[in-house]
């Protein structure tokens, strides 16, 4: 029931003395099932009884046992609902003990394995005293330095937390506790084995917990839906009952009070007492309307299709071993319905791995080769150029200085454990790139001090004296760094985007710019972010005096900023050119297929993205999401809410010239709340907006303004925003639109908005688990999503719907039955049938064919659905099941019913067997119309299958087989000389299932009922058939073909440069040469929206790529060869229940 | 290879069901099998549908009301519930031979022997032959459980207190004089409730078994006395008691009295004159009931019912003109296939 976690929120102390006066107030101990052994009974009965569907048969049965009201047995209450809560306690005690499991994995921290305490002491005790104390202290400062950004990435979870501002004060000295100490549960240390901590709050208190603790329940909307139709269906209950009551109390008053004669009542004559107990006997007899099997069935199903799930192998990623899990079993059919779905960018749609692609150095451009002649190198680059490895080899030495540059020009740190094992902690995966790509050419960075980068080139161990880093900053949109060679030469090295480069080098230059322009286009080309590089030699004397006047600058308390600025500006110029970069931001496999599978399935993406507007727009192209062809894409980057408003309505009247305001197309729907219709555009646009626009847009005055314009493009990227603002997108459509959402992403600041979402996908596989934990589905990869949503979401809403339409028409058939016969039997509360068969209909002889259904059935197989990705529209449009639906269904049963009971009594009217006796008796009366009615529903389920596997078909023949042989067996004489009083029905079956009348009696009513159904359906197909019908009708004659392969139509767009390789906040290069490492890291421009650090990447806790794009617009348009989907042309799907 | 295994350790077993891909009939209705099945199912209903109809035809019945409602009816007289012990004769002719085996029955109207009530008052367990169930019946038969001196009721209950007790005698008239046409009795109730469903205490003599129990309140003998002629045929394995004790399913329900099927009416009722004397017991009139006798041979399907028969051709009928009517659309409206599905 408990365990203990391994570490919570922790101040960071310097004294290690601090810890003997610990004493720990709350145990860590974490208590997160609900039931134990002895409790689990009561409790999870009281539970189940709380469910009102539960509670209603209760009731029944209560009702049951008054005998003026009894009309059924008890035991036909009874052992449903035994057999019901008995499978709800399984499920609820598996998951109770599942949860345990769950939980038992959150332990993201690997270096500590029990409660830190011990480990603290533990590791205080033996190696802090064998620490070089400046080693000591710098790995302390680090620590910090990494575990501060790992909260960031926490505190930014929550903006709205207060941050912790006390004091500690102990043997007289205060010791401030504010953020910066703090470490949170689920925090990962790096670059240090230990630290000195003190346990703040522990077990139930920390802050994981208690966020955990706030999951909301989600619903589909089927969910909802079927509590509507429950409700409607007690009031028909109720209506049903009422008009029996009412015609008991006639029939009392007119026949029955003569019948009395061989019917005495001891209560009197009173038709109005007697239409009051009649109304509770029919109550009790037509609650089969309601049908208690009903929600485990639907449970049962969920848990089926999301097993499927778990098990699909083309959801598995075997580079991380991952397979699909289903966290969630009970949103299956809401992946059916999926209109919008909101993605994070970074680790989702792209790896977040950036890898060194190309380059170009002195006017030469290399692509891409083994590396077994430098011992350092890291066995995972890959980079297949010869030529290149070859000029590293000849001693080129521009070659060997644009690798230098890139070894020693950044802010990365490394950390060799073992000789010859490096570990680069890079502030963003570009630099780590670019670090690691100079370590495979053989220029190794090996480790830094405050004033010193050491360096391995070409297998010569070289340090360099660091003199300064002029660090990067969204304006400078470069970085240099000055060093002095251990040959004493001074030297700046610069990097930075192309543009800013080249206006600072010198003429000389100015021919191999022009062929490195043309690399860089071919680059960008390819959507690659590249770096131009750039050096120069420095004279001594104008360095030392440059020195100077930057010492004093950075002395000074005003304007230290711009002045610092002009000195580098002066000193950056005349710059001499290297070559350029070209580093891939990797987006995942398949995504721009996903997107453009998912955008025909009509499915509306929103990309919501922490990133920098150039960035996501970047992404947004090169996967597909904003198109070449795309009609317009319009950029909202307003800073006040005049500006946004106005954006936003521009870019409404250009999607929508004709303006009609003035009727909004919306309707109210309860407490006040509108529901805002989709709108007709005039073409294919897209939306970009910005975090500070965004910010205004999500006010009240304006929300709809946004929401409207928003929902008008096929795709919108929102771009710096932060999670609170990724969960109030979220919630702004699930409020005005009523949609299906679903929200993807990875890491912790997706959370808010996958608890927001319908439904929340966790990417799983690599580090971070926050985003995994609090989702419905998780898989590896985004590609994922399309497999997730167009065949095993579109199958569980087919299935789902199927089931809901064919489980309430078979048993409102059932019940009606028993209403029709209400007018022939005084209104009695007289059953049709056998109690046994109602007792047994719904559990044994329609239970498992309906369920082979709805676990098996598919219209067209998953390769199919991916060739028509149209066949998801249906579910978007709440087509399959519906209250239209569902009042078909009540139609097709009241048919039905009609059918059932008025065959057989005509057909039973003054009859007799062929031998002359009785068989217009009750009891075969009883017994032909139930085997009517079973014969009926299967057949009916015959036609609603479309998917005849050896199961199923074992599952109908099995049933109707095991309805005869219980039926005889119940019948038989042997069960009725055990128990004669519940076996009355003895010889029935026997004696009239002999007659040929019988027989030709259930022929004519299952032809009957199934008929009209047939001709309607066919009838359907041919006038106008639905989008399904359509796609069955076109595959019936290649069903057995191979499907043709997938059409990947996807190509790069044109030369738009992609922005260069700089993602990191700027402030690094301070923490790296001050000394000061303690210093907070600023944060990188408006302090708004802080740069979202994670704790997933390969690289370090802080990586997160963004970049610039200089040119902005696509430079060129395409003429596009991206299919367009012609899915409008089609008029929308139809309800084929009847 | 071993840690290849290793690395796909979470890989999902690839058959065919964790994969969805059982092989599958997908079964469409489509043209080609629509309409043709409905030609083909028209055409067989229609067929069984002349056959039923022809059969049901062929069957012979008579049926005659003796309520007595009517002033000119021969049982006026008896209607009256004040009047006791009345016979009345009921005189008929039939002009041409009544084939086979006749069948007598006796019919009752707008009784609800269906009736929930009525239908749950009896004791199965004291109907088979359980003595303890003899001293305290159980109490489903209330309010015909005990007598008004707390005696139990053997057998107990609504259904066995009220069983018809009108009896008929039949007799041909030839050249004045009338002929006993003998009704044969026996087996005319199920084999099951004859042989197990029911039985007796096994005590001989049977009257014992009934020491302190009361016969039901209308009967005018006890159980064990119902048949004086054939000992055999009493307690409750009597014959009547069994076809009454099987309720009607409906208000207006008919059931076995007699064959006839013995000596010279063991081909059928010739020609002639009869006279149906009539025991005239069971009031209906109070609750507007109808009594009434029936004669009717039977066939493979049973006793005279038009309904299946029509039933079946209408439906053939149906069936066939729909088939017309889809292959007239089908013809006319199929959907091109040219643009058959988007996107292809």
């Amino acid at each position: 029931m408990t365990f203990i976690t391994h570490m919570d929120l922790i101040i960071i102390l310097y004294f290690s003395h601090f810890l003997h006066s610990f004493k720990p107030l709350q145990t860590n101990a974490i208590k997160t099932s609900k039931y134990n052994p002895f409790t689990f009974l009561p409790l999870n009965l009281f539970e189940q009884f709380q469910r009102i569907a539960n509670a209603y048969f209760l009731f029944l049965l209560v009702l049951q046992v008054i005998p003026q009201i009894s009309s059924l047995s008890w035991f036909t209450t009874v052992v449903p609902l035994v057999l019901v809560l008995t499978v709800t306690a399984a499920k609820d005690a598996t998951d109770d003990i599942v949860s345990k499991c769950v939980l038992c994995t959150i332990s993201p921290l690997k270096n500590f394995t029990t409660w830190i305490l011990d480990v603290l002491v533990h590791k205080t005790n033996k190696k802090s005293t064998q620490r070089n104390p400046y080693v000591f202290q710098s790995y302390i400062n680090y620590t910090h330095a990494c575990l501060n950004s790992s909260f960031h990435s926490e505190y930014n979870l929550k903006p709205a937390v207060s941050p912790l501002s006390r004091t500690l004060t102990y043997a007289g000295q205060k010791y401030p506790l504010d953020n910066e100490k703090i470490l949170l549960r689920g925090c990962t240390l790096r670059n240090t084995e230990w630290c000195f901590g003190l346990v703040l709050f522990a077990g139930p208190e920390t802050k994981l917990m208690q966020n955990s603790g706030k999951t909301t329940f989600k619903r589909t909307s089927i969910d909802r839906l079927m509590n509507v139709l429950v409700l409607c269906i007690f009031g028909f209950l109720a209506f049903m009952c009422t008009i029996l009551a009412i015609g008991n109390c006639f029939w009392e008053m007119n026949e029955g009070s003569q019948f009395m004669v061989f019917l005495p009542r001891q209560d009197g004559n009173n038709a109005a007492f007697s239409a009051f107990l009649t109304f509770w006997s029919y109550v009790i007899i037509l609650n089969t309307v309601v049908p208690i099997s009903l929600y485990v069935s639907v449970e049962i199903i969920r848990l089926g299709n999301s097993f499927y799930i778990d098990w699909d192998r083309k959801m598995y990623f075997s580079r991380y071993n991952t397979p699909a899990e289903a966290r969630t079993t009970t949103l299956n059919e809401e992946l059916g319905q999926i209109k919008y779905i909101f993605s994070d960018k970074t680790g989702t749609l792209t790896q977040n791995v950036m890898t060194f692609n190309k380059c170009s150095i002195n006017g030469k451009s290399y692509d891409t080769v083994d590396f077994s002649f430098n011992p350092l190198a890291d066995p995972r680059f890959m980079f297949h150029d010869h030529a290149l490895v070859e000029a590293v080899k000849l001693e080129d030495p521009e070659v060997h200085a644009f690798f230098r540059l890139l070894a020693l020009c950044h802010t990365v740190m490394a950390e060799e454990k073992k000789e010859g094992e490096l570990f680069y902690q890079a502030q963003s995966p570009d630099e780590g790139a670019l670090v690691t790509a100079a370590r495979n050419f053989g220029f190794v960075f090996r480790s830094r001090t405050p004033d010193s980068v050491s360096i391995v080139e070409m297998g010569e161990e070289r340090s360099y004296e660091l003199l300064a880093i002029l660090d990067f900053n969204n304006v400078r949109k470069r970085m240099s760094i000055i060093v002095r060679s251990p040959e004493g030469k001074l030297c700046l090295y610069c990097k930075g985007a192309d543009t800013i480069i080249y206006e600072r080098l010198h003429q000389s230059c100015s021919k191999l710019m022009d062929v490195t322009t043309e690399h860089l286009n071919e680059f960008a080309g390819e959507g690659l972010r590249t770096l131009a590089l750039a050096y120069k030699n420095l004279d001594e004397e104008y360095f030392n005096q440059w020195k100077q006047r930057h010492h004093e600058a950075s002395t000074e308390l005003d304007n230290q900023e711009s002045k610092l600025d002009e000195l580098y500006e002066e000193i950056e110029k005349d710059l001499l050119l290297l070559g350029a970069t070209a580093i891939e931001d990797k987006l995942q496999d398949g995504v721009p297929q996903t997107i453009e599978q998912l955008s025909k399935a009509n499915i509306k993406i929103w990309v919501l993205t922490g990133d920098k507007q150039e960035t996501a727009e970047n992404i947004g192209y090169s996967c597909n999401l904003l198109r070449e062809e795309m009609n317009d894409v319009f950029i909202v980057s307003g800073n006040s809410p005049e500006d946004v408003r106005q954006e936003l309505r521009n870019a409404r009247t250009s999607m929508k010239p004709v303006e009609d305001s003035m009727f909004l197309p919306e309707r109210t729907l309860g407490k006040g709340v509108k529901l805002i219709a989709d709108e007709l555009v005039n073409g294919e646009y897209g939306l970009v907006i910005n975090g500070h626009s965004l910010a205004y847009a999500l006010e009240g005055s304006m929300e709809l303004e946004f929401l409207r314009t928003a929902c008008m493009c096929k795709a919108v990227i929102c771009c710096r925003v932060t999670p609170l603002q990724k969960a109030q997108v979220v919630e702004l459509v699930k409020k005005y639109k009523q949609a299906v959402t679903l929200a993807i992403g990875d890491g912790a600041n997706d959370v808010s908005m996958i608890k927001a979402a319908h439904i929340g996908v966790g990417i799983s596989g690599q580090e971070g688990m926050q985003a995994v934990l609090s989702s419905d589905y998780s898989f590896a990869q985004f590609r994922f999503l399309q497999r997730l949503l167009l065949v095993h979401g579109r199958w569980s809403y087919l299935r789902m719907c199927k089931f809901l339409r064919y489980f309430f028409y078979k048993n409102f058939t059932f019940t009606f039955v028993h209403f029709w016969y209400g007018f022939f039997c005084g209104f009695s509360a007289q059953t049709v049938y056998d109690e046994w068969f109602i007792t047994l209909y719904n559990l044994v002889y329609t239970a498992l064919p309906v369920l082979g259904m709805s676990l098996f059935d598919q219209d067209v197989n998953d390769v199919w659905s991916f060739q028509y990705p149209q066949l998801y529209i249906p579910g978007q449009l709440n087509l399959y099941f519906s209250k239209k639906a569902f009042f078909k269904c009540a139609l097709h049963s009241c048919y039905s019913s009609m059918v059932l009971f008025f065959i057989p009594y005509a057909a039973m009217h003054n009859t007799v067997r062929d031998d002359g006796k009785d068989v217009a008796d009750y009891q075969s009366f009883a017994l032909l119309t139930q085997t009517c009615l079973l014969f009926a529903v299967t057949i009916q389920l015959g036609l609603e299958m479309s998917y005849w596997t050896a199961v199923n078909t074992f599952f109908v023949l099995g049933s109707l087989a095991m309805y005869f042989a219980v039926t005889f067996t119940m019948y038989s004489n042997g069960m009725f000389l055990i128990l004669p009083s519940a076996f009355p029905f003895i010889g029935t079956a026997r004696n009239s299932l002999n007659q040929p009348n019988m027989w030709l009696t259930i022929l004519l009513t299952s032809i009957l009922c199934v008929l009209p159904v047939v001709t309607y359906r066919f009838l359907f197909i041919q006038l106008c058939p639905t989008i399904n019908d359509k796609v069955r009708m076109d595959l019936l004659p290649k069903q057995h073909l191979p499907p043709p392969p997938l059409r990947t139509r996807i190509r790069r767009t044109s030369s738009r440069r992609s922005g260069y390789a700089f993602s990191h906040a700027q402030g690094y290069g301070d923490l790296v040469t001050s000394g000061r490492f303690l210093r907070r890291p600023a944060l990188s421009g408006s302090s708004g929206f802080a740069n979202i650090g994670r704790t997933t990447t390969g690289f370090s806790p802080m990586g997160r790529s963004a970049g610039y794009s200089p040119t902005g617009r696509p430079q060129n348009a395409k003429v596009p060869d991206v299919e367009v989907t012609s899915l409008q042309m089609y008029r929308t799907v139809r309800d084929p229940a009847f | 290879m071993v840690k290849e295994e290793q690395e796909l350790a979470n890989r999902p077993d690839n058959t065919a069901f964790t994969q969805q891909r059982l092989p599958a009939w997908q079964p469409m209705l489509s043209a080609g099998i629509v309409i043709p099945g409905f030609v083909l199912i028209g055409l067989a209903f229609i067929g069984i549908g002349v056959a039923l109809f022809v059969t049901s035809r062929s069957i012979q019945v008579l049926e005659f009301d003796y309520t007595g409602v009517d002033q000119n009816s021969p049982c006026f007289k008896c209607s009256d519930p004040k009047v006791l012990n009345c016979v009345c004769n009921l005189n008929f002719s039939i002009d041409s031979l009544f084939k086979g085996t006749v069948f007598f029955y006796y019919g009752l109207s707008n009784y609800y022997q269906n009736f929930r009530k009525y239908g749950v008052s009896k004791d199965d367990v004291q109907l088979s032959g359980d003595l303890t169930n003899f001293k305290t019946p159980s109490d489903t038969c209330s309010p015909y459980a005990y007598d008004s001196n707390n005696q139990p009721i053997v057998p107990c209950g609504s259904i066995a207190n009220s069983m018809f007790n009108d009896a008929f005698k039949l007799y041909q008239i030839i050249n004045g004089t009338n002929t006993l046409v003998p009704f044969d009795g026996k087996g005319i109730a199920w084999w099951t409730d004859y042989n197990i469903k029911y039985r007796n205490p096994s005590i001989t003599p049977l009257k014992n078994a009934f020491n302190n129990t009361v016969k039901p309140i209308f009967w005018s003998k006890p159980a064990y006395e119902l048949d004086t002629s054939d000992p055999a045929n009493n307690g409750f394995i009597n014959q009547n008691f069994l076809v009454w004790m099987r309720r009607a399913a409906l208000p207006n329900f008919r059931k076995l009295y007699g064959r006839i099927n013995e000596g010279d009416y063991a081909q059928g009722l010739p020609a002639g004159n009869y006279s149906l004397e009539i025991a005239y017991n069971y009031p209906v009139l109070s609750f507007d009931g109808r009594k009434k006798v029936v004669f009717s041979n039977v066939s493979w399907m049973g006793g005279k019912n038009e309904f299946l028969g029509i039933a079946y051709l209408v439906i053939g009928s149906m069936c066939v003109f729909m088939s017309i009517v889809m292959l007239i659309v089908y013809a006319k409206f199929k959907f091109p296939e040219e643009d058959g599905v988007p996107g292809h």
